[in-house]
């Protein structure tokens, strides 16, 4: 400061309770800002997900609706494009943006509802193999290294072909295909938890496994199992819209994001719009879940081995 | 060494017993084979007589011992399509799948070495930023899309490289780079921390301090050492590379067992997709397997930990 004056002196002094409170939220400004990719991430995802939820209210047009008229017209800032159809439509006339839109749920509700198969099993596993003896620990570990080294893709296709690809085998498949790596993660953390203190005063009072496991570790692994089911959220969406991709997942008419894709490669000679946009979904959202699960991590545990 | 060799190998039988298992699985309790082989107006007298034909009213565990004893000798049966045997038809589509791969591997270091070691010696410079933003997006992006998108620019719009096929250098171009895309993110990760890890270490410090020059400090002290780790997770990862071509050549039309299996999935040529699930399982096995005596080898800590 150049100037020191009294009426200065004063001033500052009776701003000083505003600038506590200032200070303070420059401070939560500042954690804001540290994690301002998580939370612009969360934004796009919940804009996605209130699109898929809202879908019938927000899509412009039926996504099942036929126009045969106008089937293949481009997006609207290109020529020949119309303002009645944004994105442009499909080889059958229909409305690109509305498919879009509807598309969202079928990704969304597989991509839950394998994460809360797999996470539910595979945590299970992980802590039966973390907390009880070495037998139990090798056949469980064992039969998550043969899922671990096997790409799964190929099982999932080869399993979905026989099954039928119905929403519920769908499910199923992709939350047994993610179920390895909590299994692998929740295991090496059980057996650390194990031998902490609170765990062996547990035993010496004479606590059940039951209690033990799920009254004192379980809640421990909490935080660490919400940050890589939001993580794996995203790799069954990836996994999911490929079995759609090539047909052995979600099945037309029903829009989904991989569907879409799949149908528009073969019109990627003339109509790029039609494979280009649900890809492009697909990137945001998987783009958002990760940006999220990340900040999650750093927010809950910055220490987190992930 | 002996006993982490022969640990390693069990694990190995185990996991080719349990693969197989599985694909046995795929159609003798899943599906009906029968159903599938048969014309829809087919009768109960044909489908007993089929039923036996294909030995299917005897117990699981004989069919099984059947089918595991043939397989050892490369006999998956016929293919139900082509009526050659399904073991030739697989080996035949393997060498594209295998050059693909490599190709793939190959890109993917292209990627990864250079940006990851910048951005390890540029740590949280925009440099450093940039690559790890590059590697969030890429993590994200569903890799038939990116090839779908490559397509197009570069084969429709620009017409420099061909869409799909297999034969001269130029085809390899595309789904070299987009299996590359797959694995780049996480080996830059990789090779990011292994390098940022070992430039903190003494020898780098003592060789900088005896005026050793910063390029050889950084090429033949910090890279090498930082190999080691990238190694490992690379041949671990080999499966899901694998995954990754299959999912690359589907999208480019590559005539590798991956579309082999797709098709005969569509076809449901199921002798096939057994052979080609057994033959993939046995070859992600082996690498695996070489990867963990390499590797125990290098670092003993590996061994004595196993």
């Amino acid at each position: 400061m150049k100037t020191v004056s009294a009426g200065g002196e004063v001033a500052l002094e009776a701003r000083g309770a505003p600038a506590a409170r200032s200070g303070a939220r420059r401070i939560a400004l500042r954690r804001v800002w540290r994690f301002k990719w998580g939370v612009a991430a969360a934004a796009i995802l919940m804009t996605i997900v209130g699109g898929a939820v809202c879908a019938p209210w927000l899509a412009p047009d039926n996504p099942l609706t036929v126009d045969i008229q106008h089937r293949l017209s481009p997006p609207v800032w290109m020529d020949g494009g119309t303002r009645t159809h944004i994105l442009g439509t499909d080889q059958v006339g229909r409305d690109l943006l509305s498919r879009m839109i509807y598309g969202g749920r079928v990704s969304l509700i597989i991509g839950v509802a394998a994460v809360l198969v797999s996470s539910s099993i595979g945590v299970l596993l992980g802590l039966a193999a973390g907390y009880f003896n070495p037998r139990v620990d090798w056949t469980i570990m064992t039969l998550v290294n043969v899922m671990l080294t096997f790409p799964f893709v190929l099982l999932a296709l080869a399993v979905i072909a026989v099954l039928g690809p119905s929403l519920v085998n769908m499910i199923i498949v992709l939350g047994i295909a993610d179920l390895p790596l909590y299994a692998r993660v929740i295991r090496a953390e059980t057996l650390a938890i194990r031998e902490r203190e609170f765990v062996t005063a547990g035993r010496a009072l004479g606590m059940s496994h039951w209690r033990i496991i799920f009254r004192q570790i379980l809640p421990n692994l909490v935080s660490l199992i919400v940050v890589i089911a939001t993580l794996q959220v995203a790799r069954v969406i990836i996994l999911e819209s490929f079995l759609s991709f090539l047909g052995l997942g979600v099945q037309p008419p029903t829009p989904a994001w991989g569907n879409m894709l799949g149908e528009g490669r073969v019109y990627m000679l003339n109509s790029w719009w039609i494979a280009a946009f649900p890809g492009l979904a697909i990137f945001v959202t998987t783009l958002a879940i990760n940006l999220m699960g990340n900040a999650l991590r750093d927010w809950l545990d910055p220490h987190m081995k992930l | 060494m002996k006993r982490y060799a022969a640990h390693q190998l069990v694990q190995l039988v185990v996991v080719i017993v349990g693969i197989s298992m599985l694909a046995f699985a795929i159609l003798h309790v899943i599906g009906d084979p029968v159903l599938l082989l048969l014309p829809q107006n087919a009768g109960k007298d044909e489908y007993d007589r089929y039923h036996k034909l294909l030995g299917l009213d005897k117990p699981v565990y004989v069919q099984y011992w059947k089918f595991a004893s043939r397989a050892v000798q490369g006999d998956f049966g016929k293919s139900w399509y082509t009526d050659t045997p399904a073991f030739t038809l697989v080996l035949q589509r393997m060498p594209p799948t295998l050059y693909l791969t490599t190709a793939g591997l190959v890109a993917a270091l292209l990627i990864a070495l250079p940006l990851g070691i910048l951005a390890a010696l540029k740590r949280h410079s925009f440099v450093d930023n940039l690559c790890t933003a590059i590697a969030v997006a890429g993590q994200a992006m569903p890799i038939f899309w990116l090839g779908i998108m490559l397509i197009i620019i570069f084969a429709v719009r620009l017409k420099t490289l061909p869409a799909s096929g297999y034969g001269t250098w130029q085809h390899f171009l595309m789904p070299a780079f987009t299996l590359g895309a797959f694995l780049a993110p996480i080996t830059m990760r990789l090779v990011r921390s292994g390098v940022i890890e070992i430039m903190n270490t003494e020898y780098i410090r003592t060789a900088r301090a005896k005026g050793v020059a910063e390029r050889t400090v950084v090429v033949k002290h910090a890279f090498r050492n930082a190999c080691i780790p990238v190694i490992t997770v690379l041949g671990l990862q080999f499966g899901q590379l694998l995954g990754g071509a299959i999912v690359t050549e589907t999208v480019f039309a590559w005539p590798g067992v991956a579309t082999l299996t797709v098709d005969s999935i569509r076809n449901q040529d199921f002798p096939v997709v057994q052979c080609a699930v057994v033959l993939l399982a046995l070859i992600i096995v082996s690498v695996n397997f070489v990867v963990d005596l390499i590797v125990g080898v290098i670092d003993p800590r590996i061994r004595i930990g196993a």
